[in-house]
């Protein structure tokens, strides 16, 4: 009977009788969820355009960000750091483009995340050698991004701090979001994405260059994780650990549907939100830490009820 | 001109169905078994206790990941943590019922790594390929909690890790600190050799082959009389058991003592490249991966300086790693099917040898 009433009854009323504090903590999550949305959007991106489940994401994120803030570690200015690190992710995206997917083309999925596993390892050791293993410190202030917080009263009922960076990372995620679907629905070369993403032999058809299409997936991936590496590091450090946090964006992407950018959004928000929640109002009954796989099983759970996800397109077998 | 089956005539079903048909192939395993005997005498104990034994386990759990993976076509992510139960539950079970046969634990040990395959093995049955994968994190991560956040687990030890008691079978100590490396590396290697054949005959059977029609094609074989359930389900089964065992050895026979952190995602990736370089769906392919992926950083370790290439440890450790993840992708480019079709390549042209084309 207590053990019920810890479960079912006392987290809501610890919400109700704090409400600042859930609202911080869903604020929190909120952040959080963005984030995982960012990562899950790189996801997207790629697999909408080659069908590629791209596992190196996460090492992508961390490699964007250890190359800003390395460049500027050697002196160079924020800027030109920034400037320089979008060209290496260019490079990267050529090489991956030029060394990886193509020869891999037509190989089946299961093959090709295999693959993005082993570009995972060689980033890791890459990044290692060097940048070295440390976490370092975001250069925040530097890019010109805000690092105060505001606290907003509620009454006599406590207060809500917001941290500026936080909604500067919510801010830039929009804009990345609505940046995305102009280029996808309104420029030639999305809709070539698009064209590719249905069908690559009838895109080769038409005369769209399916290398030329996939560097520039793998670009924009990269941009994408350049802006989530400097918004988690700025958050917390930039380190090899993200790599294991973006996994998270792999449930995230259950929920939302491998192939919807709005879904890869309300995933990451369901996710965040809900796992923050789940930590601290039911988290304590288990002994704590459950954020490290309270996402994937509900993501799990889903799963079993809706394996398209929430905006998924369906799947239909044939033999 | 030496490999070639010409003149061996299979006069009865049971000589045509062994599972060495070829005479050469069984005079090969037998080198190799007696190599394999006679391995403590050469070797220092160096060399089993950091290679030979790990590089047995690895293989084991290789083997273990095949099944599922190869053999049954499902992508499996968790193996680390199938292995940590396996390890904890034989830590509990030695504990326990300390009188008991330090081998019945082992043994019995996958059976719990069983249970968790199939709890886990359970959305198999609606879903696969990149969502299953997503399905297996969840073992992994909610696995490797239970055995930082269940103290019940590791006996309340205030470390938070297992250490293993020493005991003896037949009146050598097998397991511990004080256990020499000769006795554990006989005892790995029976278990390993006894299970390795058990799982052969059972992949050449009716449940291997309805594994490979379970993954070649599930709707076809599900059309033709196989019972998906009964089959993905007993392929996460044997999967974790092997894995589980193989788990409970790499702590008791290689670690003797470990922490949570071993049995993390990067353990479960360390096998799945092995099977991934050894071939996936091919036996005697684990144990060319679980050899590749083990001993090529010590390779590089040892090989390094030896060549005049002043480097940290550190740099060493890292610069493995790239060399991993870049032949991974060699791999998958030039040859999908791993080690083990080059070593079939290769019997294929032994066999016509000296001709090029028999």
């Amino acid at each position: 009977m207590d053990m019920l009433y810890n479960i079912l009854i006392d987290p809501f009323v610890q919400m109700v009788d704090a409400p600042d504090f859930l609202i911080q903590v869903v604020w929190e999550g909120f952040v959080a969820g963005v984030l995982y949305a960012l990562i899950a959007l790189g996801f997207v991106l790629i697999y909408k355009a080659s069908g590629v489940f791209n596992f190196a994401q996460g090492i992508m994120v961390v490699f964007a960000g250890l190359s800003l803030v390395g460049l500027h570690e050697k002196g160079v200015p924020a800027w030109l750091a920034l400037i320089l690190a979008i060209g290496i992710m260019a490079i990267l995206a050529v090489c991956i483009e030029k060394f990886v997917m193509r020869p891999l083309v037509g190989q089946p999925d299961i093959i090709l995340l295999m693959a993005t596993i082993g570009m995972t390892y060689f980033l890791i050791g890459l990044g290692e050698v060097i940048f070295g293993g440390e976490p370092k410190q975001m250069i925040t202030s530097e890019l010109g991004l805000p690092t105060g917080s505001t606290a907003f009263e509620m009454g006599e009922r406590g207060l809500v701090i917001l941290q500026h960076i936080d909604i500067a990372a919510a801010v830039i995620a929009l804009l990345m979001v609505g940046g995305l679907a102009v280029f996808f629905n309104r420029t030639r070369i999305g809709r070539a994405l698009r064209a590719v993403a249905d069908d690559h032999t009838a895109a080769l058809s038409v005369g769209i260059s399916l290398n030329q299409i996939w560097a520039i997936v793998w670009f924009a991936a990269g941009i994408v994780a350049l802006a989530t590496g400097i918004m988690w590091g700025a958050r917390s450090d930039v380190s090899f650990a993200l790599e294991i946090v973006a996994l998270k964006a792999l449930p995230v992407l259950i929920l939302g549907g491998f192939t919807s950018i709005p879904g890869a959004i309300i995933g990451g928000l369901i996710i965040g939100i809900g796992e923050k929640i789940g930590e601290i109002y039911w988290g304590s009954l288990v002994g704590g830490g459950i954020e490290s796989w309270l996402a994937y099983v509900i993501a799990l759970i889903f799963l079993l009820f809706r394996p398209q996800g929430l905006f998924g397109e369906k799947i239909i077998e044939r033999i | 001109m030496f490999y070639r089956e010409a003149g061996q005539y299979k006069t009865s079903y049971a000589a045509d169905q062994q599972i060495f048909p070829i005479r050469q192939d069984r005079i090969g395993i037998a080198v190799i078994l007696v190599i394999a005997l006679l391995l403590p005498l050469a070797a220092s104990e160096f060399m089993l206790s950091a290679i030979a034994i790990p590089f047995l386990v690895l293989a084991l759990a290789t083997i273990g990941l095949n099944i599922l993976t190869g053999y049954a076509g499902q992508l499996s992510l968790g193996t680390g943590a199938f292995m940590g139960v396996g390890a904890y539950s034989c830590y509990k079970l030695v504990t326990i019922f300390p009188e008991v046969n330090v081998i019945v634990h082992i043994l019995l040990s996958g059976t719990f790594a069983a249970a968790a395959g199939v709890v886990f093995g359970l959305p198999s049955l609606r879903i696969k390929g990149l969502y299953l994968a997503v399905t297996t994190l969840a073992a992994q991560f909610f696995l490797e909690w239970c055995f930082i956040r269940i103290p019940w687990l590791y006996n309340y030890n205030s470390s938070g890790a297992i250490e293993v008691p020493g005991r003896e079978v037949f009146g050598t100590l097998i397991t511990g600190p004080a256990a020499s490396g000769t006795a554990r590396y006989y005892v790995v290697l029976a278990i390993v050799v006894v299970m390795t054949l058990l799982i052969k005959n059972l992949i050449r059977g009716r449940v291997g082959r309805q594994w490979m029609m379970i993954r070649d094609m599930d709707i076809a074989a599900e059309l033709m009389g196989v019972r998906p359930l009964i089959a993905k389900l007993s392929a996460f089964a044997v999967s974790s058991y092997v894995c589980g065992v193989a788990g409970a050895m790499f702590v008791f026979f290689y670690l003797g003592a470990s922490e949570p952190a071993v049995f993390s995602i990067t353990l479960s990736f360390q096998v799945l490249f092995m099977a991934i370089i050894g071939g996936l769906g091919s036996l005697v392919g684990s144990f060319f991966g679980a050899a590749f992926i083990w001993i090529l950083p010590i390779l590089l370790r040892v090989g390094l300086p030896a060549l005049g290439v002043d480097v940290a440890a550190e740099t060493v450790f890292q610069v493995a790693q790239m060399v991993i993840g870049a032949l991974i992708i060699f791999f998958l480019i030039v040859e999908p099917h791993g080690l083990a079709r080059l070593w079939a390549i290769g019997k294929e042209k032994l066999r016509v040898w000296p001709f090029p084309y028999a």
